[in-house]
């Protein structure tokens, strides 16, 4: 990778060796024009399913607070509308929105047009066709019965095959580039182009049975985070701090450690979900020591996007990207720390079978993921439609409702959780008096839910305003407070 | 050297995500192959498997586990859930139905627990007959409203509030698969006991 060995900062574009020449602008601009319709249609339709998903989420969130509600509807009850939920938001929202932020990023960091662009089409149609044949499956009944892996053979063979021709492109436009230094986030793209394929496959195979199919069901799961939504996280964070800011990533060193650990001990984590359960000892300890040792690449990826952002927190105050993303990477290492420290079995002990643990998976598909996501959206979009935010009041609303809202979620879920765990311990509590217990906290999170639903349909009016050009027209970047100091008179490509 | 480079990144990718695999899923399902189902343990009748799929389709094990703690960690004992699961309690389960959520009790020895077929479908019909406080869904498609019960119908009694003016509700073939299926199962059978680590080969 970095071959002149100097003490060269990782640089995506070589903006800090100050070749900041016209010529790099255009070429830019023809990058971006060649990656702008797939992902414009990735993007787009990642913000239809976040906006399915979510109202799934919120009436599975009413659910548990009024259980009669749509109680003779058979596809809205509960456990159908709860998986409904999950697939629609990973396989949908986080996939597709991830696939276009890595579309576009990759193009840029190999400094070349997107290869093989006509195979996103393709991809689009099948991936969606896959999700939407998958969710209404699910509706109707049709559930596979393992979590993550609700989808039917069918709908899952079709979101296969769309990533296999998603990751096609994004492997011939590698092999194509202009660069020959690679950036830290082209690492995770193309290690998770090999990883997620093959773990899908296998995982719908369906060749095991009894409490292996547990430990496969567990393997995929935990994995599926691992091989593709957490390499699509840091490859933004990796990104768009430094990019944003205008400063280089603070350690080179520190990004290879952190990848080769992230590599070698996030696959082994996933058997921690069934710590207590009836699988052979070892191997429940195997995974929660890989998922203890998870600390380390936790550790140096924190330290290099933390640091990055250190003297710069002034910035936070104008830039929605920067906001959207610091904050995604802040609760990175917070969910990581967690969750290497649930994985212990005293701490399972309470926290499994809990709230606690839905709080610790929104926790970092929402807070960490998600923002990540729409801080990329509100970099990348601008750039692609040539056309500004025109409404910079409602990215401030936002961040804001989604902030509070998954704050909300994540405190209450880990309060509430957690006492649920120990009240459950107590022989002496009946199980009754726990569910009464929780039922504060399950309003509190349906609140948060609400603000998230809603801040969702601030995001997507504004997603479709910016692809119409529609709105007043903006010469200057959106930002939360006019006139900040780092941004330039016009948008640069 | 770029090609080298490249070579090995993708080499070591591919290694990483194959040895997980290994370690998780390949050799645990090599030392478990060999599990016998205990004496204790039926197959599934025709009828119990329509059940569990009615409980697969309705999504019972987001909120139900199937898996019993063992002695010490936690107090699945004292809550008189059974004993601890083993490994052969699940060679006839496909898909498994460990779950991970204790929004309500653990229902790997339901049958044992609560082994009232009145109960069971009136709580389906709608939770909050048998249990005031459930926050758990009521599943009235899986019965039939019908004017008068026929012989072989079980009528479930309700509450006025919830009976329908004129008509009966009688369990519907959902309703009476799945009951049959809940009131199968039951792990209390004896087991080579111990650790929750049974795989060693005899």
């Amino acid at each position: 990778m970095a071959k002149k060995k100097t003490k060269k900062p990782a640089d995506p574009h070589g903006e800090f060796r100050g070749q900041r020449t016209e010529a790099d602008q255009e070429r830019r601009i023809v990058i971006d024009d060649a990656a702008r319709t797939p992902t414009v249609l990735y993007l787009g339709s990642g913000i239809f399913w976040l906006l399915v998903g979510s109202l799934f989420g919120i009436v599975a969130s009413l659910k548990f607070n009024l259980p009669d509600w749509l109680g003779s509807s058979a596809a809205l009850t509960f456990g159908r509308i709860r998986p409904a939920h999950l697939n629609t938001v990973m396989y949908g929202w986080a996939s597709l929105a991830g696939a276009g932020m890595i579309v576009w990023l990759t193009a840029r960091l190999c400094r070349i047009q997107l290869q093989l662009a006509w195979v996103h089409y393709l991809a689009v149609i099948l991936w969606n066709l896959g999700v939407l044949a998958g969710t209404v499956a699910i509706l109707a009944g049709y559930n596979q019965g393992m979590e993550w892996l609700e989808f039917p053979r069918f709908a899952g063979a079709m979101i296969a095959v769309g990533f296999l021709l998603f990751a096609a492109s994004i492997i011939q436009t590698f092999r194509k580039r202009n660069v020959d230094h690679l950036y830290v986030s082209l690492w995770y793209i193309l290690a998770s182009m090999i990883w997620f394929p093959f773990l899908y496959v296998v995982a719908n195979l369906g060749i095991y049975q009894g409490v292996i199919q547990a430990a496969m069901n567990w393997w995929y799961g935990h994995n599926a985070l691992a091989t593709w939504f957490t390499p699509i996280g840091l490859a933004g964070a990796y990104y768009f701090i430094p990019k944003v800011i205008g400063r280089p990533i603070y350690s080179y060193y520190l990004g290879l450690l952190g990848f080769w650990a992230f590599a070698l001990f996030y696959n082994w984590n996933g058997i921690h979900h069934l710590v207590g359960g009836p699988l052979p000892t070892w191997l429940v300890t195997v995974s929660i020591v890989a998922s203890v040792m998870m600390v380390v690449p936790v550790m140096a990826v924190a330290v290099n996007h933390h640091l990055t952002t250190v003297n710069h927190f002034r910035m936070l105050k104008f830039s929605p990207t920067l906001r959207f993303v610091v904050i995604g990477s802040m609760c990175y290492t917070a969910v990581s720390v967690q969750g290497s420290l649930e994985s212990i079995r005293s701490f399972q002990e309470v926290a499994h079978f809990t709230h606690y643990t839905i709080g610790h998976a929104h926790l970092g598909v929402y807070a960490f993921l998600s923002m990540i996501l729409f801080g990329a959206i509100y970099y990348i979009m601008p750039r692609l439609a040539r056309w500004e935010w025109p409404y910079p009041g409602l990215i401030k609303a936002h961040f804001w409702m989604s902030t509070a809202g998954i704050g909300i979620y994540v405190i209450a879920l880990t309060i509430g959780g957690w006492f649920q765990g120990v009240q459950l311990n107590d022989p002496a509590i009946p199980f009754m008096d726990v569910v009464e217990y929780t039922k504060i906290y399950l309003w509190a999170r349906s609140i948060g839910g609400a603000l998230m639903v809603v801040s969702h349909f601030i995001f997507a009016f504004q997603f479709v305003m910016i692809i119409k050009h529609a709105g007043p027209r903006r010469f200057a970047p959106a930002l939360f407070r006019e006139s900040a100091p780092m941004q330039r008179e016009e948008r640069e490509p | 050297m770029m090609f080298i480079r490249s070579f090995l990144f993708f080499f070591g990718v591919l290694a990483t995500v194959l040895l997980g695999w290994a370690a998780l899923v390949g050799v645990p399902d090599f030392m478990v192959s060999e599990i016998q189902p205990p004496e204790g343990l039926q197959r599934y009748t025709e009828e119990q498997r329509y059940g569990r799929s009615v409980y697969i389709r309705e999504g019972c094990m987001y909120c139900h586990s199937q898996q019993v703690r063992p002695e010490g960690f936690g107090v699945d004992q004292e809550r008189f859930w059974g004993r601890p699961s083993v490994p052969a309690d699940y060679v006839f389960d496909k898909p498994h139905l460990l779950g991970t959520m204790r929004t309500g009790p653990d229902l790997m020895n339901i049958g044992v627990r609560q082994s009232s077929e009145d109960w069971h479908l009136a709580h389906l019909y709608n939770p909050r007959i048998v249990v005031p406080g459930s926050i758990m869904p009521p599943f009235p498609w899986l019965f039939e409203e019908k004017l008068s019960a026929g012989p072989n119908d079980k009528v479930i009694t309700l509450p006025d509030s919830l009976a329908p003016k004129g008509k009966v509700v009688v369990a519907g073939r959902d309703a009476n698969a799945l009951t049959v299926y809940l009131l199968s199962l039951d792990r209390s059978y004896p087991v080579a006991q111990g650790k929750p680590d049974t795989t060693e080969k005899k």
